[in-house]
C-alpha cells in the first residue's frame, strides 16, 4: 500500500469516527493497523496478539492460513477489545473493504466499551497476555517445553469451564471481609473487653480464612476449584491455571454475546457506509461486501444475518408499535434507537434471543429445528416459533458447553474428585468425555469421577489413572 | 485514532507453533504406526510422495455434546417443513463392526498430510536386517563413476545439451527476445562427475503367495502392504535388492508383479510347488555365495495334508540356502481370538523345521498385525522389540 493510500485512509478512519459518534456511537479510540495475511491469521487464531505458545493455536493458524492459501475464506478484520482497542486490515484490502471493516470495528469497539458483559474486562489485556507468555516461556526453559506443554493440554481441556461470574465471587469475599472488620471496629462501652482475646483471634480468624477457603460447593468454576484445591499440582501449575483462567474471563463476554456483537457491528458498518460519499462502483462493491457478511447460508444460522435482522426488528417494533404495543406496554413510538442502544448494552445473546426474537422474525428468517433420525437423516423435526427460540436459547446456554461442576473434592472421603454434569437432555460426546476426564485426572491427580445421563439413565464415568470404569 | 503499517516480518509465533503442531502430529503417527501401516491410502500409493492419513488421538479433547444426539437449530429458504430431510450423515464404510466401533469413525478424526519417505524413516527406526552376511565383498567392490554436478566448464563430450538450451533460451528471454538460438559460451552446461566407491551388496526377495480358493481380497492385501514395506526397507539396506515374484495354487509360477497382485484366486493348494520353484531360481540365478536371499511366503496355512510333508522339507532346504526365511500365515478379517487347528501350515513348521533360528513365522488376523508382524520379521535380534 504506498503512503498516498494510506493517507486517504487515515482520512477516512476521521470521517467514519465522525459519522459513528454522529449516529451515537461511543467507542473507544482505536489505531488501525496494516498488516500481511500471515499476521493477520496469527492474531485471528490466537484471538490476541502475543499469548503463550501452544499446538493448538499453530493447528489453528496453519488451517486458517491453508483456507486462505487456497482462496476457500478470508478475514478481513480482527478487533481487539483494550482501550485504545486496535483494528487490523488486511494488506490486500481493498479502500472500500477498508472503509466497511474500519466502520464493522467501531461497531464491535463500541459494544466492547457499552455491553454490560464487558463492564469487568481487562482492558489491557494484550499486556496482560504478553506477561504470560513471558512466564510461561519461563517454566518451559525451566521445567521442559513437553511438561508445561502436556499440562496446558489438560488445563485447555476444561478451559471454558469457568464461571462468568467469577468477578462477584472475588468481590463479595472482599466486601464480606470489610463488612466483618467493621463490625469488629464497632465499639460498645465494654468492647475493650473482647480486645483482650483480640491478637489470638486475628491469629486464627484470617489466616484459616485465606489458607482453607470454604470450599463453597457445588462449584461452576472448575478451572478455580483446580487450582485452589488440586492435592497434587505444583505451583507454577497453579500458575499456569491462573493465567489460563484469566485469559478465558476475558474471553467469555465475547463467546455470551457473539450474535449481538456481529449484528451491532453489522447494523452499524451499514448505515455508517451510507452517509459515507461513495460512487457508483464503490456503491456496488460495498453492496456485495455487506451481502456476503449478511446473508443467511443455508441449513446453517450466520450469527451476522441473525443478529443484524433482529436489531432491525426491534427498532422497527419500537418506532411504530402496534395499538395493542401502545395500549398495552406503553410504547409510545419513535423510541427504536433508544431501544436497541439499550439492549446492546444490557443483554447478552441468551437473553438476546428470548426476549426479541418473535414469531414473526422466526418465520421471515425460516428458522427450524433438527436432528438426526435414524442415524442417518438430519430432518427438520420442529418449526413451531418458540420450540425453535427454546432450542436456540438452550443451545446457547453456557456458551454451547455442558454445564460442569464439582460436588465432591473429597469423594470416598479419599480426595477423589467428584463432578457432576447437570443434565438438561443432550448427551455429551462420551467418547470425548472420557479423554477429557482423563485431562481432568491430570490436573487432580486422584482419582475423578464424573455423573451424567447416557440413554436416559444416570451414570457416573470413573478414571482412576490406570483405567476407565464407568456404572 | 490512528493507521499504522509496522514491519511485522519478525513476527513468527504462528508459524513456530505450527511447528510444535507438526511435532504431535509426528508423535501421533509413531504411536498410530500399527494402523498407518497397513493404510490403504499408503500402500496404493503409487509413488506419491506424500498421502492423507486418518490419525487418531489428535483432537483436543473437550467436554461437549454429543452432536449426532443434539438438536440444532438451521435456517432455511423460505419453503422447509417438518420432515425435510435437509442432510444425510455419510458413513465411512460399512465394515464399522460393533457399536463401541461406531463411535471412532466419522469426523473425529485427524487427516494428516504424511511423507512416505518419512514414515519410512520412522518405521525402519526400529529394524535392522537379520542375518546380513557379507557375501564375497572385495569381489563385488567396485568403482562407479556417478554424474552428480553440473559445471560451466568441461569436456564437450559431457555437454549437457538440454540444460544448455533451457540457459540459451533464459539468457535470450533476459535479453527481451525469448527464443532458441545464437549459442554463446556462457550457456553451454557440462555435466561432472565423481568416482564413488561401493561395496556392492544384492539381497534377493523371494516374494511367495498363495493364490488358492481361500485367498480373499483381504487376504491379499494384507500380503500386498507387507511386501510394500519390506521392498521399501531391503532397499535401504541393500544397494541393489531384486524381487522375485511367485504365485502358487497346485502349481508354483513365475509372475509380474501385477500379476502377483491381482491375480484372481481358484483352486487348491500345495505348498511345496512354491518352494521348488524358489530354489529352481535361487540355483539358476542367485548363487547364496553372492546375494542375500530373502524368501517370503502368504498364505492361509491350508494346504493340502499329503503335501505338508513334502513343504517341511524344502522349507527345511530354502532355510538353509538364505538369510531368512518368512512365513506369514493370514486368517480371516478380525478373527483374532480364532485359534487354527493343528493342520495349518504354521503349526507345522512350528513343530516340524530343522533350522528354526532363520525361520520366523507370524500369523495376521488384522491390519494391525501387519506392523508387529514386520517387527518380528526384521526386529533387532536378541533385543526385545516392544509390542
Amino acid at each position: 500500500m504506498e503512503d498516498k493510500e494510506i493517507k486517504e485512509l487515515e482520512q477516512a478512519v476521521e470521517q467514519i469516527w465522525d459519522v459513528a459518534r454522529r449516529f451515537g456511537l461511543d467507542p473507544y479510540p482505536t489505531n488501525f493497523e496494516i498488516v500481511p495475511a500471515t499476521v493477520m491469521y496469527e492474531v485471528g487464531s490466537y484471538a490476541l496478539p502475543g499469548r503463550y505458545s501452544h499446538w493448538t493455536f499453530g493447528k489453528t493458524y496453519h488451517r486458517m492460513k491453508t483456507m486462505y492459501d487456497f482462496g476457500l475464506s478470508k478475514i478481513y478484520e480482527v478487533v481487539i477489545n483494550t482501550n485504545p482497542a486496535y483494528g487490523f486490515l488486511l494488506e490486500t484490502n481493498s479502500p472500500i473493504q477498508n472503509k466497511m471493516v474500519i466502520a464493522h470495528v467501531l461497531g464491535h469497539v463500541d459494544f466492547f466499551k457499552n455491553n454490560s458483559y464487558f463492564s469487568k474486562t481487562n482492558r489491557r489485556m494484550v499486556e496482560s497476555v504478553s506477561t504470560h507468555a513471558q512466564r510461561i516461556m519461563e517454566y518451559e526453559f525451566k521445567h521442559g517445553r513437553k511438561t508445561v506443554e502436556r499440562f496446558l493440554d489438560a488445563v485447555l481441556a476444561i478451559e471454558e469451564h469457568i464461571d462468568p461470574y467469577f468477578f462477584i465471587k472475588r468481590e463479595v469475599s472482599v466486601a464480606e471481609e470489610k463488612r466483618r472488620a467493621e463490625h469488629q471496629a464497632k465499639d460498645g462501652p465494654y468492647d475493650d473487653l473482647w480486645l483482650l482475646d483480640r491478637a489470638a483471634r486475628e491469629a486464627k480468624s484470617p489466616k484459616s480464612d485465606d489458607e482453607k477457603p470454604r470450599e463453597r460447593l457445588p462449584e461452576k468454576d472448575l478451572l478455580y476449584y483446580m487450582m485452589k484445591n488440586s492435592p497434587s499440582l505444583t505451583g507454577w501449575q497453579r500458575d499456569v491455571i491462573a493465567m489460563v483462567h484469566e485469559e478465558m474471563e476475558y474471553f467469555v463476554p465475547q463467546m455470551q454475546t457473539k450474535i449481538m456483537n456481529e449484528g451491532w457491528a453489522s447494523i452499524w458498518h451499514a448505515r455508517i457506509m451510507r452517509e459515507l460519499d461513495l460512487n457508483d462502483n464503490e456503491h456496488i462493491e460495498f453492496a456485495n461486501l455487506h451481502s456476503g457478511v449478511v446473508s443467511p447460508q443455508k441449513g446453517q444460522l450466520n450469527p451476522y444475518y441473525l443478529g443484524y435482522k433482529i436489531y432491525e426488528d426491534i427498532e422497527r417494533r419500537w418506532n411504530e408499535p402496534t395499538q395493542e404495543e401502545r395500549e398495552k406496554f406503553g410504547r409510545a413510538g419513535d423510541e427504536g434507537r433508544e431501544k436497541i442502544f439499550e439492549v446492546r448494552e444490557l443483554d447478552n445473546d441468551v437473553s438476546f434471543l428470548r426476549n426479541y426474537l418473535t414469531e414473526e422474525l422466526c418465520e421471515e428468517l425460516d428458522l427450524f429445528v433438527f436432528e438426526l433420525v435414524e442415524e442417518e437423516e438430519w430432518t427438520i423435526t420442529e418449526k413451531r416459533w418458540e420450540k425453535v427460540r427454546d432450542q436456540l436459547v438452550s443451545n446457547m446456554t453456557n456458551f454451547g458447553f455442558p454445564y460442569l461442576q464439582v460436588e465432591d473434592g473429597d469423594y470416598n472421603g479419599n480426595r477423589e474428585l467428584y463432578m457432576k454434569h447437570r443434565f438438561e437432555g443432550t448427551e455429551l460426546d462420551m467418547r470425548y468425555a472420557r479423554k477429557a476426564l482423563e485431562h481432568v485426572h491430570t490436573l487432580w491427580g486422584r482419582p475423578v469421577h464424573l455423573e451424567t445421563v447416557i440413554d436416559e439413565e444416570s451414570t457416573v464415568l470413573h478414571f482412576n489413572g490406570d483405567e476407565h470404569g464407568e456404572d | 485514532m490512528s493507521i499504522q503499517r509496522n514491519d511485522w516480518s519478525l513476527q513468527r509465533k504462528g508459524i513456530i507453533d505450527q511447528e510444535r503442531h507438526k511435532d504431535r502430529v509426528k508423535e501421533a503417527i509413531r504411536k498410530n504406526l500399527g494402523s498407518i501401516v497397513s493404510n490403504e491410502a499408503i500402500i496404493l500409493s503409487d509413488g506419491k510422495r506424500t498421502v492423507k492419513v486418518p490419525i487418531k488421538a489428535l483432537d483436543e479433547y473437550k467436554f461437549r455434546f454429543n452432536y449426532e444426539k443434539s438438536k440444532h437449530v438451521g435456517q432455511g429458504d423460505g419453503k422447509t417443513r417438518v420432515g425435510d430431510v435437509i442432510a444425510r450423515e455419510s458413513r465411512p464404510g460399512s465394515g464399522q463392526g460393533s457399536g463401541q466401533a461406531g463411535q471412532d469413525v466419522g469426523a473425529d478424526y485427524y487427516e494428516a498430510e504424511v511423507n512416505i519417505d518419512e514414515l519410512a524413516a520412522l518405521i525402519f527406526e526400529d529394524l535392522q536386517l537379520p542375518y546380513l552376511e557379507e557375501k564375497a565383498k572385495k569381489a563385488v567392490q567396485s568403482r562407479k563413476t556417478q554424474f552428480n554436478e553440473i559445471r560451466r566448464t568441461g569436456v564437450i563430450a559431457n555437454l549437457d545439451k538440454r540444460r544448455m538450451i533451457l540457459e540459451n533460451i533464459r539468457r535470450n528471454a533476459r535479453e527481451g527476445n525469448p527464443r532458441f538460438g545464437d549459442i554463446k559460451k556462457e550457456d553451454l552446461r557440462f555435466k561432472t562427475w565423481e568416482e564413488v566407491m561401493r561395496y556392492e551388496s544384492n539381497a534377493v526377495v523371494i516374494a511367495m503367495i498363495d493364490v488358492s480358493g481361500s485367498m480373499g481380497e483381504f487376504k491379499k492385501y494384507i500380503a500386498r502392504s507387507f511386501y510394500f514395506w519390506m521392498v521399501r526397507f531391503l532397499r535401504t539396506k541393500y544397494d541393489n535388492v531384486e524381487i522375485v515374484f511367485i504365485s502358487h495354487h497346485t502349481e508354483a509360477k513365475e509372475v509380474t508383479e501385477e500379476q502377483f497382485f491381482t491375480q484372481g484366486e481358484s483352486g487348491g493348494t500345495v505348498v511345496s510347488s512354491a518352494y521348488q520353484l524358489a530354489l529352481d531360481i535361487i540355483k539358476q540365478r542367485y548363487r547364496p555365495s553372492d546375494w542375500n536371499i530373502y524368501p517370503f511366503h502368504f498364505s492361509d496355512g491350508d494346504n493340502y495334508y499329503s503335501d505338508n510333508e513334502e513343504a517341511v522339507r524344502l522349507a527345511d532346504e530354502l532355510i538353509a540356502t538364505c538369510n531368512l526365511f518368512g512365513y506369514g500365515e493370514i486368517g480371516e478379517e478380525g478373527s483374532s481370538s480364532y485359534r487354527r487347528s493343528s493342520g495349518a501350515l504354521l503349526s507345522i513348521f512350528s513343530d516340524r523345521l530343522q533350522h528354526k533360528d532363520r525361520f520366523v513365522g507370524v500369523r495376521i488376523d488384522d491390519k494391525e498385525d501387519v506392523y508387529p508382524a514386520l517387527k518380528q520379521f526384521f526386529g533387532r535380534r536378541g533385543v526385545e522389540t516392544p509390542a
